[in-house]
């Protein structure tokens, strides 16, 4: 087995809400609470999720750009959040990191030569000498063509800006990249060169990816395991093919269902559940499974007992759900209330 | 041979034809919009897809004549119930704005007003069309939010946007176009900006909707999973021109333009396996608005394109099943390999 | 809202304190002995000595802040050095013209200010919008006592045009309507000016936002496109700068007193750090902060109701 290069542990990340007559923290929006994961070397791991669901909040406080309430991070051996902050920013050579807007990450007065020179030099792992020819290098690697080095990103279009992004990511020869809705914003043409782009990288650079998106079909296509989040925590966790072909979850089968599919007469026509309401506020939410509220399978006892990731013996080793009722659903014993 | 302007469809609601709209800068004109024709049938949808810059939510702003300066229609026709909207004065615009034709927009969150109620907004359609006092029409407003499906209406039609989350509001948003009970509604990517499970919600309920008060829809969107699910007609679009009309089965079925086939074959899909293969992707980008290409638009990153597609634009032209095809693979004057497979790479 | 408006007032006292310490520190901050200056040039060293006395300079510091401070609240500012009568009652017979004239430059400048500034958006990068721009600049650009004296030069003393003479308006004091134009025109004109471009910028930003697509999706009339759905989102922003402004009125309101001769609270001042009469001029600057403040808290009340987005809690 591969070696474990990012191990999460009860990662919890509370934002305070400031309010009252003297603005105290009276509440907290708990955006990410108790969240356990490892990611292995050379793999793709996805989180996915709806928007308040805190997986952009989680490669956040993996990367300690907000730091994160509470919990452990663990990387190449490493304790994360007991690194100095001068220690970490020396560390984030090895956390790269892919933002939606690549455009709103980049100083839009430096040429791309000058944004790659940059990154080579706080990290300082190219001497100074051979920085000309790695940034030819890593153009071509993304793609670009040295000798569009001199450009301004105002130059490019949004595809191209994207893999500014990566090149500059790339080129201080990172271990883990987290990819933060790094497609999300591209046409399906553009999103699709990126993704190629990116799968080829992966390859040749042996790198590992966590790939944070809401875009299903992206993720399917880019990932070897997958996460899916709801308000806050894991609902599921598994390889890809056992989340998208047999998802145990009544969030994640409500997920994938809602879906549309670009085939007006699919093969199999799917039955679609349609959620009821909306995503529950993260400052306070529902008690029991935080799911409840919206699942049509909900007994009482969802809305008192927590219920704990768990795998069942028909599912695949590592596949594991956190409904009460997994096994029970699985078998039509416990059936939907619509 | 003429370019295709009568579009074979019974009973059209609305046909566009050669529609042209532009954006003046200082140093050259964007065609936006430059040459389109559809139809929409009465009572059906049809979908307008297409990547940005493709000039569809432009066309859709130019159906109701919303385009700022310095964007222009300069040319066409768009004909609705007979008659054509670019010889109507303002003023009779305004009647068949969120009267007669109705419209929603990508973004709930920024689409309404944050200073006014919900009510408030909904009630001024009432209002201005239909002559209703202030207190009849909000009593109509809630009644819209019911149609909606927004629970305790009452207390909703008091509330100001911020207080809606996003689904809510694209359902205020809806209640509002459908207020006035118009023939018509265009819907520019109405469920873009909301996730997933939300969008599922929103989608079943336009559809609910149009089959209970028979409007037919525009739907303009990005997505070819929305457009499979909710349309009867597509109309593909790229850089400004319509480049494939079908019926929704025909264009996902046997999609015929070279581009088509491309936005199929790239788009990921969570219900196929690919397995370690890559995404069959269209070569290039979209060229700038100021290099646009002197033959067929799509030439440049065509893998099939020939002598002929780099030095003249095809016509949109209609077979017999009624599609329209803007490719000159499907003309006796092709000259590239006669044996071409547009289809032949794809994966599902 | 109630919540929002006595916590507003809350945050206020540090704001009034500071005031205090400041407007207490004057007395220690003149050049010179305040007992020497208060018993006047000829006094005797005993005179002084018992001034000094009078005036609690002998006590520690903070004594005497606290002192200060009792006397605020119970409205004993102290005594004129020139008349001898009580502060207080000196700053408020000269308090009502100054809070007339404000209030009216504020209301002719929100008044031309708005109509000129959602004109000239509706006209963006027309002839019209660059002539509106142009006269703001001049408007904002004019030294306030120079204008006050060119409108006395044409409009209060007159020239003859065709046979009509254009002294239509007095010159001097407050009162009448004739003798209240020039003033507040003077007064208002930058107020106005500042306030048109900020509306013009506000209602440019507006009118680009979706909301206002929607509304004319609807069918509204452009007029009330205008008037009703982008001009009262427009105005959150402007609302504020009319409070700020409100502080460089009272600011002004000093010398275009002085320019018009009116007995106002300004001139007051002007008059008194000429005669060195210190504690008008320290009762003075406490009433203007405290009308800058109270000001203040009624834009922000008036913020909070037009920006429905902010939560009052």
């Amino acid at each position: 087995m591969a070696k474990e290069l990012l191990k999460v542990k009860d990662l919890k990340q509370y934002f305070p809400i400031k309010g009252g007559m003297l603005g105290r923290t009276v509440n907290h929006v708990k955006a990410v609470d108790g969240v356990s994961f490892n990611v292995y070397e050379g793999e793709t791991v996805s989180v996915v999720g709806e928007s308040g669901c805190g997986k952009s909040t989680t490669g956040r406080a993996i990367l300690r750009l907000d730091e994160p309430t509470s919990g452990e991070v663990e990387f190449d051996g490493e304790d994360l959040l007991a690194l100095s902050k001068k220690k970490m920013r020396k560390k984030r050579k090895d956390l790269q990191v892919i933002f939606q807007d690549p455009y709103a990450s980049i100083n839009p007065r430096q040429t791309v030569r000058q944004i790659l020179e940059e990154a080579l030099d706080i990290q300082n792992v190219v001497p100074k000498a051979e920085r000309g020819k790695k940034i030819a290098e890593l153009m071509e690697t993304v793609g670009l063509g040295a000798h569009q080095a001199d450009r301004f990103p105002h130059e490019f279009s949004g595809g191209q800006r994207q893999r500014i992004g990566i090149a500059r990511a790339l080129s201080v020869d990172p271990k883990l990249i987290i990819a933060d809705e790094a497609v999300s914003a591209l046409d399906v043409s553009i999103q699709a060169q990126v993704i190629n782009l990116m799968k080829k990288l992966q390859r040749e650079f042996s790198l590992t990816y966590l790939f944070i998106a809401h875009d299903l079909g992206v993720v399917r296509h880019i990932s070897d395991r997958v996460i899916v989040m709801y308000l806050g925590k894991i609902v599921e966790i598994g390889d890809t093919n056992s989340i998208f072909d047999n998802p145990q979850h009544p969030y994640t089968k409500a997920l994938l269902s809602a879906i549309p599919v670009p085939d007006p007469e699919p093969e199999h026509k799917k039955e679609r559940v349609i959620l009821q309401g909306d995503v529950p506020s993260p400052i306070d939410p529902p008690t029991g499974c935080r799911f409840h509220t919206r699942c049509p399978f909900a007994t009482d006892k969802c809305k008192v007992d927590v219920p704990e990731l768990r795998s069942e013996d028909y599912m695949k080793e590592e596949h594991m759900a956190a409904c009460h009722y997994q096994k029970e659903i699985e078998a039509g014993t416990h059936t939907a209330k619509y | 041979m003429a370019e295709t302007t009568d579009i074979l469809v019974e009973e059209p609601i609305l046909e566009v034809r050669n529609l042209q709209t532009s954006f003046f800068t200082e140093k050259f004109e964007v065609k936006a919009v430059d040459g389109v024709n559809f139809a929409v049938p009465k009572g059906k949808t049809l979908g307008i897809v297409g990547e940005s810059g493709s000039g569809k939510s432009i066309t859709s702003l130019s159906i109701l004549r919303l385009i700022k300066n310095p964007g222009k229609i300069k040319g066409g026709e768009i004909i609705f119930k007979g008659e054509n909207l670019l010889d109507k004065t303002e003023s009779q615009m305004r009647q068949i704005r969120g009267n007669e034709i109705s419209m929603i927009f990508q973004e709930p969150m920024t689409s309404l007003n944050p200073v006014y109620t919900v009510g408030q907004q909904i009630s001024e359609a009432f209002i201005i069309h239909q002559n209703m006092s202030k207190k009849e029409a909000m009593l109509r407003s809630v009644e819209m939010l019911e149609l909606v499906g927004i629970p305790s209406p009452k207390q909703r039609v008091k509330q100001y946007p911020h207080e809606l989350s996003g689904g809510m509001r694209q359902r205020v948003m809806i209640a509002m176009a459908l207020a006035c009970d118009p023939e018509l509604l265009i819907a520019d990517e109405p469920t873009t900006a909301l996730d997933v499970t939300i969008q599922a919600q929103i989608l079943e309920l336009m559809e609910e909707l149009q089959d209970r008060l028979g409007m037919s829809t525009i739907m303009i969107t990005h997505d070819l999973g929305v457009v499979a699910e909710t349309c009867d007609y597509v109309a593909v679009m790229y850089m400004g021109k319509v480049v494939e009309y079908a019926t929704v089965k025909d264009l996902f079925k046997n999609p015929k333009h070279p581009y088509t086939v491309g936005l199929l074959n790239s788009l990921p899909r969570h219900d196929i396996d690919l397995g370690e293969e890559d995404l069959t992707v269209i070569q290039g980008s979209v060229p700038a608005p100021d290099q646009i290409p002197e033959g067929c638009r799509f030439a440049p990153r065509c893998p099939f394109a020939s002598d002929i597609c780099q030095e003249r634009l095809p016509h949109l032209e209609q077979s017999e099943d009624g599609n329209q095809i803007r490719c000159w693979i499907y003309t006796d004057e092709w000259d590239g390999d006669p044996e071409v497979n547009v289809n032949g790479k794809r994966t599902s | 809202m109630f919540t929002f408006i006595v916590r507003r007032i809350i945050q206020t006292i540090p704001v009034l304190i500071g005031v205090t310490i400041l407007t207490f520190s004057m007395m220690h901050l003149i050049p010179g002995d305040p007992a020497q200056i208060m018993a006047g040039e000829s006094a005797s060293p005993d005179q002084i000595e018992l001034m000094r006395d009078r005036l609690g300079l002998n006590d520690p510091l903070p004594v005497q802040y606290f002192d200060y401070i009792r006397g605020v609240v119970t409205g004993d500012l102290g005594n004129s050095i020139r008349s001898g009568r009580a502060v207080s009652n000196e700053v408020f017979l000269r308090l009502r013209p100054t809070i007339e004239l404000a209030v009216y430059s504020t209301i002719l400048s929100v008044f031309i200010g708005l109509i000129a500034g959602v004109f000239a958006a509706v006209r963006r990068g027309g002839l019209a919008d660059s002539f509106v721009m142009i006269v703001a600049l001049f408007g904002l650009s004019l030294p306030n006592f120079w204008l006050g004296l060119m409108l006395i030069q044409y409009l209060a003393i007159g020239i003859d045009i065709f046979g009509i003479n254009t002294g239509w308006f007095a010159a001097s004091g407050w009162g009448t309507w004739q003798q209240q134009v020039l003033p507040v025109l003077t007064l208002g004109t930058a107020g106005a000016a500042i306030i048109a471009r900020m509306t013009r910028s506000s209602m440019l930003e507006v009118i680009d936002q979706d909301y206002i697509r929607t509304a004319r999706a609807k069918g509204v009339k452009e007029r009330v496109v205008i008037y009703r759905h982008a001009l009262k989102n427009a105005m959150i922003p402007v609302v504020t700068v009319v409070g700020l402004q409100f502080g460089t009125l009272l600011g002004g309101a000093v010398l275009t007193e002085s320019v018009f001769a009116i007995n106002g609270l300004g001139r007051l001042m002007v008059d008194s750090i000429r005669a060195r009469d210190f504690p008008i001029v320290q009762g003075g600057v406490l009433i203007f902060a405290l009308l800058f403040v109270f000001v203040n808290i009624i834009v922000d009340v008036l913020y909070k109701f037009l920006n429905k987005r902010i939560d009052l809690n």
